[in-house]
């Protein structure tokens, strides 16, 4: 077993390992000699597009990282931001596309453990799970079984570690049919002076690994991550990783016990690439060397070699560097917790990751060469063409058009999926699913984090540049719309082939549209993670740059909620309504849309967000309204639609435009907010949005059981709009395949 | 009141019972963890939800037979007001202070939500406060809720008045809907629905809180 | 000494697992099948060499921990 390291690397070995030529010379040219076996896999995994992010780093680099409560950005675990009172956040959100599609169950709840264990690696608490989801349409065979087996992996891992899933946002589409979407993020708190990271330091201190043993699991998962989907990686189904969400709960407490001493200089998750990219991460942040010795590492199967120890990707693991004389007292706290402790090496001064096994030196390389002279590509693009703006039809009958819509796969109840998570655990979720951002108390004070997860893929398609905008500004609004202050955000870039100019482009246009928008909105990208290669058989999936926006609301009794409260509450929406119906979701279920030439998307005016939000935030922190809904898909009526079935009342509004009313309904126009009072707020915000100069219309009244529309241009039963809008999951999922 | 929560390798939601404990007896709880043989003498101990020792084998198997709970038995044995919440209800049935099991949900997914339910007996030390109250909606959030038992036993639970809490629709199949019952002595009481998730209106409703108040005021 | 035990539900009992799966099969296109019942199966690696001996104490595990009588039964194999 041992002699794996006597194999002859060839030219096809090192294309199994992911790794052109010009790649394999580059290593020989650093190592100065041939690597073997075992040098050559750690290099493959830790110059795969996962760990090194060769075709997007030189891009991410232009994206706004800093303001002044940004504690840490991009680089460590997750991002760190203030959030006052000696209190930090910290979160990130990351992609498990490929494991998910191949083993829907285990493959969402790893990605949940993983995201987790990036936060509190930095010493955060993880206080909420949140997710982005896309599936392929639902018609097609597999999306069912997917969606089931996502949901419940996720359920199964959050629920059990007790971290509450409090939202995010699940959308079908058919690009996504062979490639699924599972973006899972975790939001953590930590006291500001209590913050952890990974630069190792010290020579001769102790390198400890903690939690569960290493298997043969998923070994070569980053190099799968990175390569594009062909139909026979179904049958790769054993290098899927098994999660363990009892010993992460275990893990969790046991680390953040030990955290709580002055034990730890540096700790880092064993992630994809495990045990190898952890210690090589660790080293390089540090600038020291490490020495590991891999007959110390506790193995779960017998005959490991030195090559799958390495590359395991066993679940549930950290590395850890001590203050020398530590080791007994982080013993103890790990044997309470029942988890393996063990010290397996120590930093060097040599600047090199050397392994030893039996005995014997089995890697020996130096950890400059394997993060810095990763390969950086700066991947030849073509911009996105820009798109036409359609004149999209009217419907014959819009109230056909309104059930269909909100009785339909996009805009329907997501119940049937958030009910299987537990929302509420930790005792501090204030706003459940559903709304436009998830609530979570700061524990034991009246502050409360605002969560949302977002982005418009369809958007990003048509145009990269207006479609990164609205990601990012649509979270902002989110969290606006509840009442917080949105802070910063991570992301989870999800694309096809970078090896492609047009998906390049894709790549490129939306990071210039995120960073546009980040710097109009201070709301800066602290952590985040690139998919690449997310496509099956030369086909990509819709640029999909999912955002996970967080805010913060000093007091938390003030949160709005989309739903109706008192019958004749006044409805007013801020925001002009534009004819933006191109690539609207109306256009795209109701006339169809063209997939090789879609209509130009709405545009986003970035100062008209900022200035919209501030006015309906202020109106939210001074307790004038507690009813509050951005408008997003589907425009007016969904945002309607969802106030009044979330409030168990109907609606009677008039709407004035000029626009013809399919298009004053559905059109997608952004920074716009519906919010409801009663009459004399109502009036009275109405006065001050008109002196702000901000624009204004009251609609009509909350209230009554039917959902009408200028005078019954659209009326229906709200029993009818409600029944249709929480059925149609359920009954899709309880359909036979 | 001086109480005790229970804490398992995997309890996840001992915090919760703690924080409402505190807040509604104004005194902060004793936390035990599961290898204590024994601990300070408390009027109440709870055992929390959660999913103990990862709910392998069966919910609430492996901490039933934990050393922490010998005392926990005896105690309540010895006419010692204790509760069991979700997983705390597993353990209860696991340990058989309190008769049949839970099953997995008929529907097997995991379910979390607010339920509506009856109290049928408001003569228990766990729900004299609700005497008047027709229904009460209290979250649950569990795989295995789904309350089994032979016929027999639940002519004799029913009979004895201990059907606590009962479901007024079908959440997870349980046998007649039952959602809690207390022993015949009546001061064990184990459930699944969380009474400590529902004590303030910022978490959608109080109607939690008179369980705590209820023992309270018996223990005066 | 290997003890394999099965672990299943009593008769009597619903078993929503079992009847997922009898569902599962007949969707499939799997006829025959009348019921499905899941169980679980453990094994253990025993230091003891005396059957009896061995079988008295896997019986003993299985009252106190591997099964739950009020609504499981158990079988146990050695071998």
């Amino acid at each position: 077993m041992q002699d794996v390291n006597n194999i002859k690397i060839t030219a096809e070995i090192v294309k199994e390992h992911g790794l052109t030529p010009g790649e394999y010379d580059r290593i020989v040219g650093a190592m100065g000699r041939e690597p073997n076996y075992t040098e050559l896999g750690i290099y493959s995994v830790m110059w795969s597009e996962h760990c090194s992010y060769k075709s997007s780093r030189f891009h991410l680099k232009k994206l706004p990282t800093e303001a002044p409560w940004v504690i840490c950005g991009p680089g460590e675990n997750a991002g760190v931001i203030d959030i006052g009172d000696g209190q930090a956040v910290i979160f990130k959100m990351e992609s498990h596309n490929h494991p998910s599609y191949i083993e829907p169950y285990q493959g969402a709840a790893t990605g949940v453990g993983g995201i987790l264990r990036d936060v509190f690696t930095m010493g955060a608490r993880p206080v909420a799970n949140m997710n982005a989801l896309r599936f392929g349409e639902p018609d097609h065979p597999k999306t069912k079984h997917l969606l089931a087996g996502v949901v419940e992996g996720i359920g199964g891992y959050g629920n059990c570690v007790g971290v509450p899933t409090v939202g995010g946002e699940t959308n079908f589409d058919p690009s996504y049919n062979g490639n699924i979407l599972v973006n899972a993020m975790t939001v953590g708190v930590a006291d500001k002076d209590k913050i952890f990271y990974c630069a190792a330091a010290g020579v001769g201190n102790p390198v400890v690994y903690v939690g569960s043993k290493t298997g043969r699991d998923g070994i070569h998962g980053a190099t799968m991550a990175s390569a594009e989907f062909t139909e026979d990686s179904e049958e790769k189904r054993p290098t899927v990783q098994v999660g363990d969400p009892f010993t992460e709960k275990l893990l969790i407490e046991a680390c953040l016990e030990l955290m709580d001493t002055d034990a730890i200089i540096a700790i880092q998750d064993m992630g994809a690439a495990g045990l190898t990219s952890s210690s090589v991460e660790m080293a390089s942040k540090g600038g020291v060397g490490f020495e590991l010795n891999l007959d110390k590492v506790p193995q779960r199967e017998e005959n490991m070699t030195p090559y799958e120890m390495c590359l395991s990707e066993s679940q549930e693991r950290m590395l850890m560097v001590l203050k020398p004389g530590r080791e007994a007292m982080a013993h103890a706290i790990f044997e309470k917790w029942e988890l393996d402790f063990a010290v397996i090496g120590e930093i060097t001064d040599t600047g090199k990751l050397t392994l030893t096994f039996g005995g014997e030196v089995v890697g020996d390389m130096p950890i400059d060469s394997l993060v810095e002279d990763a390969p950086e590509y700066e991947r030849p693009y073509v911009p996105t063409p820009k798109r036409e703006v359609a004149d999209v039809a009217a419907v014959n009958d819009l109230n056909q058009a309104v059930m269909d819509l909100v009785g339909g796969p996009h805009l329907c109840s997501r119940r049937w999926i958030w009910e299987q998570y537990d929302h509420m655990v930790m005792g501090d979720t204030i706003q459940r699913p559903g709304g436009d951002a998830a609530v979570v108390r700061v524990h034991g004070t009246d502050k409360a984090l605002a969560i949302s997860t977002d982005v418009t893929p369809r958007y990003c398609h048509a145009d990269p540049v207006e479609g990164g905008r609205q990601a990012v500004a649509e979270t902002w609004r989110n969290i606006t719309a509840v009442g917080g202050t949105p802070l910063a955000i991570t992301n989870g870039l999800n694309f096809g082939n970078p090896e492609r100019t047009d998906i390049m482009g894709q790549f490129v246009g939306c990071l210039e549209g995120m960073g546009e928008a980040c710097r109009a909105l201070d709301y800066p990208i602290v952590s985040g993670n690139v998919s690449l290669y997310n496509e099956t058989n030369g086909s990509g999936i819709l640029p999909t740059p999912a955002i996970g926006g967080v805010g913060v609301m000093a007091d938390s009794s003030k949160m709005a909620t989309i739903g109706f409260k008192t019958a004749g509450d006044v409805i007013v929406l801020i925001g002009d309504t534009k004819d933006e119906l191109g690539s609207s979701l109306y256009e795209r279920e109701m006339v169809g849309n063209n997939t090789d030439n879609p209509s130009a998307p709405p545009h986003v005016d970035l100062a008209l967000e900022r200035r919209n939000g501030d006015f309906v935030r202020a109106l939210i922190e001074n307790g004038q309204v507690t009813t509050c809904h951005d408008l997003s898909d589907g425009g007016l009526v969904a945002a309607l639609a969802d106030m009044a079935i979330s409030g168990g009342m109907g609606v009677s509004a008039n709407v004035e435009s000029d626009l013809p009313l399919h298009v004053a309904l559905f059109s997608e126009t952004q920074a716009r907010y519906l919010i409801a009072a009663g009459a004399e707020a109502a009036e009275e915000i109405r006065k001050e949005a008109k002196d702000a100069g901000i624009p204004v219309q009251v609609l009509g009244t909350a209230g009554g059981d039917r959902f009408t529309i200028n005078g019954g241009a659209v009326d229906v039963a709200m029993s009818e709009l409600a029944a249709a809008h929480s059925d149609w999951m359920p009954s899709f999922m309880a359909k036979a395949s | 009141m001086k109480s005790a929560v229970i804490v398992f390798p995997g309890s996840n939601c001992d915090r919760d019972m703690a924080v409402a404990l505190e807040k509604i007896t104004g005194t902060k709880p004793l936390m035990v963890w599961h290898q204590e043989h024994t601990f300070d003498t408390v009027d109440f101990v709870a055992l929390p939800g959660g999913f103990s020792y990862g709910d392998y084998l069966r919910c609430g198997a492996m901490s039933a037979r934990s050393n922490v709970m010998k005392e926990v038995i005896k105690r309540a044995e010895d006419g010692v007001p204790t509760f069991g919440v979700c997983n705390g209800f597993q353990v209860l049935t696991e340990t058989g202070l309190l008769p049949g099991a839970l099953m997995r949900n008929a529907n097997l997914h995991f379910v979390c939500k607010d339920v509506r339910m009856s109290v049928e007996n408001t003569d228990t030390m766990f729900t004299s406060d609700y005497a008047g109250d027709s229904e009460i909606t209290v979250p649950v959030a569990h795989h295995d809720g789904n309350y089994f038992a032979d016929d027999d036993t639940l002519d004799r639970l029913e009979g004895e008045g201990q059907v606590a809490f009962r479901y007024l629709d079908d959440i997870n199949g349980a046998q007649r809907g039952i959602a809690g019952i207390t022993n015949a002595r009546g001061n064990i009481l184990g459930m699944m629905p969380h009474p400590e998730r529902m004590i303030e209106p910022a978490f959608g409703g109080s109607d939690g809180r008179k369980l705590f108040t209820s023992v309270m005021n018996r223990l005066g | 000494m290997k003890a394999r035990i099965h672990v299943t539900l009593k008769n009597g009992v619903l078993d929503p697992q079992g009847k997922a799966i009898e569902h599962a099969l007949s969707n499939m296109g799997f006829g025959g099948v009348d019921a499905a019942r899941q169980g679980k199966f453990i094994e253990l690696d025993l230091v003891e060499t005396d059957r009896d001996a061995a079988h008295a104490s896997v019986d003993e595990m299985c009252r106190k921990l591997l099964a739950n009588t009020v609504i499981e039964n158990y079988s146990i194999e050695l071998e």
